[in-house]
């Protein structure tokens, strides 16, 4: 195995783990500070990335394709919370899997009727096509090292928001008392809303950027909310700087698992025989390092005690 | 007799009148659909035993429905192709017997829900919701990815396994055995919910702390009800497996989970017939709905939130009064 395939590989998984913390990032703070699980996050993916490939096909700008998915998805998020998801905060989680599932087959047939059931495509643009090479001689596709960059970037950015502005405040403080901070005269359902369409417009990004490498389709998101949720556990709920941890992990395990695993099996088993039973083992890969965590620690990396 | 009796006798009466009569009328495909309904209701009083009594959102349960479903598939098609299974340490060949197909998909699905059952009760409320959804999902890409017994396509199965004395092949004869089993099935669950296991999970479930002070492990308690759930749910996943004649990785699918906790609550959660109502709706909804609109899915989601949201309780708790309602 040479180290350039490695390097790539490893590229490769600080890639997907990026683009899951997008995901993940949202989930977390949506059950931090409001207590709700939201299995239709995956719907708003999706409709970040059908809203990119439209855009992108009737303008031809990338750049606008991202601000419109980025807009859509918080714009569908906020309208979501205020018809819907309100009334399930102080409802049991087994309520809000139901609903939050009535959603995804409303997002999921809606899409469908709306765009047909055939995959769209949306163009990588022509300024970010093509393989960079690195330094040590790697060449790698520009736009998934610019994922990696936007990924980062965006965390910076949230981790900026949550401890350096008065929003940052607001939301911590609802996380750890959300009767307090209603008491102190906070607009707790506006905040809600608000911290809503944060987490909704980050998955609808994180769509559209994946859009771009994958094929845009209906139940395209479902997969990647199940990963999140692989993050989250990981990581502890609520923590963002857990999701961050745990997203890279997920990441790297997935795509250095699928490229060693088949590679360890080679040496006990004939070449095919290796290839089917190592890839099916490095599909679970990633669920046996959620099951050591959950042995060693039940509440994730980054949880609390409680 | 109480309301929620009345009710459940109602039930009872038309899944026997609808394919005796459709028998009659010599309608097949309405067999079909019944036969559909009985074994989905089947697979939801499993998940019905760990959500209702035992307060356990589970959102994994496709893992042992598709686990039974590829029992069958993997023991047919190696009696199909005269394999043996394995030769080591003894040769054991598949077999077409149903009887003998349910007792392993029971058996391997129990080991299953064992498993997964162990690592997720670590864990309670969204955590446990999250991680039997992940653990499924880890069954679905084990399928896909394991090339043996079809990967991605699945596995089709020529001829219905057979039972003892029947022709499985006449629709009406399979209905039979299903339905024998869902009563069965239904039996189990209501002398499991009295007897004093049944009240223990019951009081884990409202106040785990008092049971504690007893001297019972909630835990035990839960990881039990989640075996007997799973294996109920396999032993239903073999079934619809045998129904189709065919199994593939949808059956362990998120969706797979998705849908029969759909109709265990659109039936009623916690109420013995619930999934019987909820998994006849269903199948009733699929072929109305399905016959006016390729989308009927926006309609079943609207429906279901609109019970999420305001009706709460499901269709048996409608008929039937809320009074003794769990959960």
């Amino acid at each position: 195995m040479s180290m350039l395939l490695l390097a790539e590989q490893i590229l490769n998984g600080l890639q997907l783990g990026v683009m899951l913390f997008l995901m993940a990032a949202g989930l977390t703070l949506v059950f931090g500070v409001m207590g709700l699980i939201n299995l239709a996050h995956g719907s708003l993916y999706m409709v970040g990335a059908f809203v990119a490939a439209a855009v992108a096909g009737a303008t031809g700008s990338f750049v606008l394709a991202l601000a419109a998915a980025l807009a859509a998805s918080a714009a569908a998020g906020a309208l979501v919370e205020v018809l819907v998801i309100r009334r399930l905060y102080g409802r049991d989680h087994l309520d809000q899997v139901l609903a939050t599932f009535a959603l995804i087959l409303i997002f999921s047939e809606g899409t469908r009727w709306a765009f047909g059931s055939f995959p769209l495509y949306l163009d990588i643009p022509g300024w970010l096509a093509g393989p960079v090479t690195l330094p040590g001689g790697i060449r790698y596709p520009l736009y998934r090292l610019a994922l990696i960059g936007v990924g980062l970037l965006v965390a910076l950015g949230l981790y900026l928001l949550i401890s350096h502005t008065r929003l940052g405040v607001r939301i911590r403080a609802g996380e750890s008392d959300r009767e307090m901070i209603a008491a102190l005269g906070v607009d707790i359902s506006r905040l809600y809303t608000m911290v809503f369409a944060l987490g909704a417009g980050l998955a609808g990004l994180a769509g559209a950027l994946v859009g771009a490498i994958q094929s845009v389709q209906v139940g395209m998101g479902e997969p990647v909310l199940i990963l999140a949720f692989v993050v989250i556990v990981i990581g502890g709920i609520g923590s963002v700087r857990g999701a961050l941890a745990g997203a890279l992990l997920v990441g790297l395990t997935d795509t250095l698992g699928g490229l060693f695993l088949p590679w360890v099996f080679g040496h006990y088993l004939g070449p095919s025989a290796a290839a089917g039973a190592g890839s099916a083992l490095a599909s679970m890969l990633i669920y046996v390092l959620m099951a050591g965590v959950l042995i060693w620690r039940p509440r994730g990396l980054f949880g609390g005690a409680a | 007799m109480s309301r929620e009796g009345a009710v459940n006798a109602a039930i009872v009466a038309l899944l026997l009148v609808v394919p005796v009569g459709a028998w009659l009328a010599d309608e097949p495909f309405i067999v079909t659909l019944a036969t559909r309904a009985v074994i989905l209701a089947l697979a939801g009083v499993g998940l019905n035993i760990a959500l209702g009594l035992g307060g356990m959102i589970s959102l994994g349960h496709a893992a042992f429905f598709g686990i039974g479903g590829y029992a069958m598939g993997i023991l047919a098609s190696h009696a199909q192709s005269y394999e043996p299974l394995f030769n080591w340490p003894m040769t054991i060949g598949g077999t077409q017997s149903m009887p003998l197909i349910w007792l392993v998909a029971m058996s391997v699905s129990g080991l299953a829900a064992l498993m997964v059952g162990a690592l997720s009760l670590r864990t309670t409320g969204a955590y446990f919701i999250m991680i039997t959804l992940a653990f499924g999902q880890m069954f679905y890409y084990f399928a896909v990815s394991w090339p043996a017994y079809g990967g991605d396509d699945g596995l089709s199965i020529y001829v219905r396994n057979g039972f003892p004395g029947l022709n499985t092949l006449v629709p009406v004869q399979f209905l039979a055995i299903c339905l024998m089993l869902l009563m069965l099935g239904l039996g189990f669950a209501a002398m499991l919910a009295r007897s004093p296991f049944g009240l223990a999970l019951d009081a884990a479930r409202q106040a785990p702390e008092r049971v504690e002070t007893v001297g019972m492990r909630p835990y035990r308690l839960r990881l039990m009800a989640f075996v007997i759930s799973g294996v109920i749910t396999g032993l239903a996943g073999a079934l619809y497996a045998d129904l189709n004649r065919f199994v593939s990785p949808v059956m362990f699918s998120w969706q797979t989970s998705g849908e029969i906790m759909v109709f265990v609550i659109l039936g009623g959660a916690g109420r013995l017939f619930g999934p019987v109502a909820g998994a006849m709706l269903f199948i009733l909804l699929e072929h109305v709905l399905g016959g006016v609109s390729e989308f009927w899915h926006v309609y079943l989601g609207l429906l279901l939130l609109i019970v999420v949201l305001f009706a709460r309780g499901g269709i048996i708790g409608l008929l039937a009064g809320r009074q003794v309602a769990h959960g």
